[in-house]
């Protein structure tokens, strides 16, 4: 139940994009028709299940203070975690080049459509920002990373999906000021539709 | 290189005309969420300077020897170190400020401008202009960084790198501290409003 809670919570009370803005350059840059930018949302949150609790166990195993102590006693000591952030993206990295691979090999249409965002999502700051929050949080179990992780990555697929709907319809039907036409007014949008998840703020789930 | 690129234009072209942000539309999460108060934005805007500088400098080095399979990684892992070193620097030397930036100076890792500039300028160019091409790119990031934080430390607080600038005979008349211009979202208004205003100058660039 714990666990379904955190779930719920990272969708919509923390949503990656409304409350903490991370993943924004991806989110911008990828959102102008609905079929790619799901196609983007999904491999997210599988970067996200994967890689929260990959990191989970290296901090709770290698990293964290006194991680260390079950190879013996004399490395109760030891404290690693200044090594926490370059463990991550060489993590985050290597998964990205794997699924990469994947993708290629056994959807070469999906790997058509996604193009150069695939290696992007190496450097999409949800991803990063996820293990640091994991980091930050403490959280009990390894099921409790995955929930997060899947929670994170489901409120980015919302996010992305709605803001690529929203700019199909804006593109066709609405006439926006010319120097504002294209990322201007999704800046624009986005923040209107920040401004309305922050109502989400405060509830205890 | 095939062509001559000139170096005038690879140090100033970032400035405006190819701006980081507004044009490319790289970095934009550490654009909302250092731009509150003026004087760490300013910080942060020279720590990715230096660390763009130097990355560029470091991967158009070796960039003959990176394999293209895992060129990511090994990209990822110059910049990472070079975060770290900045990072130290930072809690050694001025540990308020590195409070208030907290994770997102560690969030330079992943902040687009460098893996776009490492991708798209310094695999393929030499150390000398790829280092003016990471300072140029830096340097328009930061200037959009202090645009946004001016106004919105200005009309969010009334005070400018902690100075008080509204003059108190004004809060007696009524004026009150806009507190929308502190919440993230208001940060993208200011950047849409540097986009409107900078593309109705540079008529190109519209869409």
């Amino acid at each position: 139940m714990e666990n379904f809670n955190i779930f719920l919570r990272s969708i919509f009370v923390d949503n990656m994009i409304f409350a903490y803005f991370l993943g924004m350059c991806s989110f911008l840059a990828v959102s102008k028709n609905v079929k790619t930018a799901f196609g983007l949302g999904v491999a997210v949150t599988f970067m996200l299940v994967i890689t929260l609790p990959v990191n989970y166990l290296l901090e709770t195993y290698v990293l964290k203070a006194g991680a260390l102590s079950w190879l013996g006693p004399e490395y109760a000591e030891v404290d690693l975690s200044f090594l926490s952030l370059i463990m991550f993206i060489a993590v985050i990295a290597s998964m990205t080049q794997l699924v990469e691979m994947a993708v290629e090999k056994y959807s070469p249409s999906l790997y058509a459509s996604l193009g150069i965002f695939l290696p992007l999502i190496a450097v999409n700051c949800a991803i990063l920002g996820g293990s640091l929050f994991m980091e930050q949080r403490d959280f009990p179990s390894v099921w409790t990373a995955v929930c997060a992780g899947g929670g994170w990555g489901i409120g980015w697929l919302l996010a992305i999906t709605a803001i690529a709907a929203i700019r199909e319809r804006l593109a066709a039907y609405s006439s926006v000021p010319a120097p504002l036409r294209g990322i201007g007014i999704t800046f624009i949008v986005t923040a209107l539709m920040g401004v309305a998840f922050m109502s989400f703020l405060g509830i205890k789930i | 290189m095939a062509e001559k690129v000139s170096l005038r234009s690879v140090l100033f072209n970032p400035l405006s005309r190819n701006n980081p942000v507004v044009v490319q539309v790289l970095g934009i999460c550490s654009v909302l969420a250092v731009t509150v108060k003026l004087a760490p934005a300013l910080v942060m805007g020279l720590s990715v300077i230096v660390v763009l500088a130097f990355s560029n400098v470091i991967i158009s080095l070796i960039r003959n020897t990176i394999p293209t399979n895992i060129r990511i990684i090994v990209q990822l892992v110059v910049v990472a170190a070079l975060v770290i070193i900045v990072d130290q620097l930072l809690q050694a030397y001025m540990y308020d400020v590195s409070k208030q930036l907290s994770v997102f100076i560690s969030l330079i890792i992943t902040n687009c401008i460098l893996m776009g500039r490492l991708e798209a300028f310094a695999m393929s160019n030499k150390p000398w202009p790829s280092m003016l091409d990471g300072i140029g790119n830096g340097a328009g990031y930061a200037i959009i960084l202090v645009i946004v934080a001016f106004f919105r430390e200005l009309l969010g607080s009334g005070t400018l790198l902690g100075y008080q600038v509204v003059p108190q005979w004004c809060y007696d008349h009524g004026y009150v501290n806009n507190g929308l211009m502190i919440l993230p979202p208001m940060a993208l208004i200011v950047v849409a409003c540097i986009i409107w205003v900078q593309r109705s100058r540079n008529k190109e660039l519209q869409e």
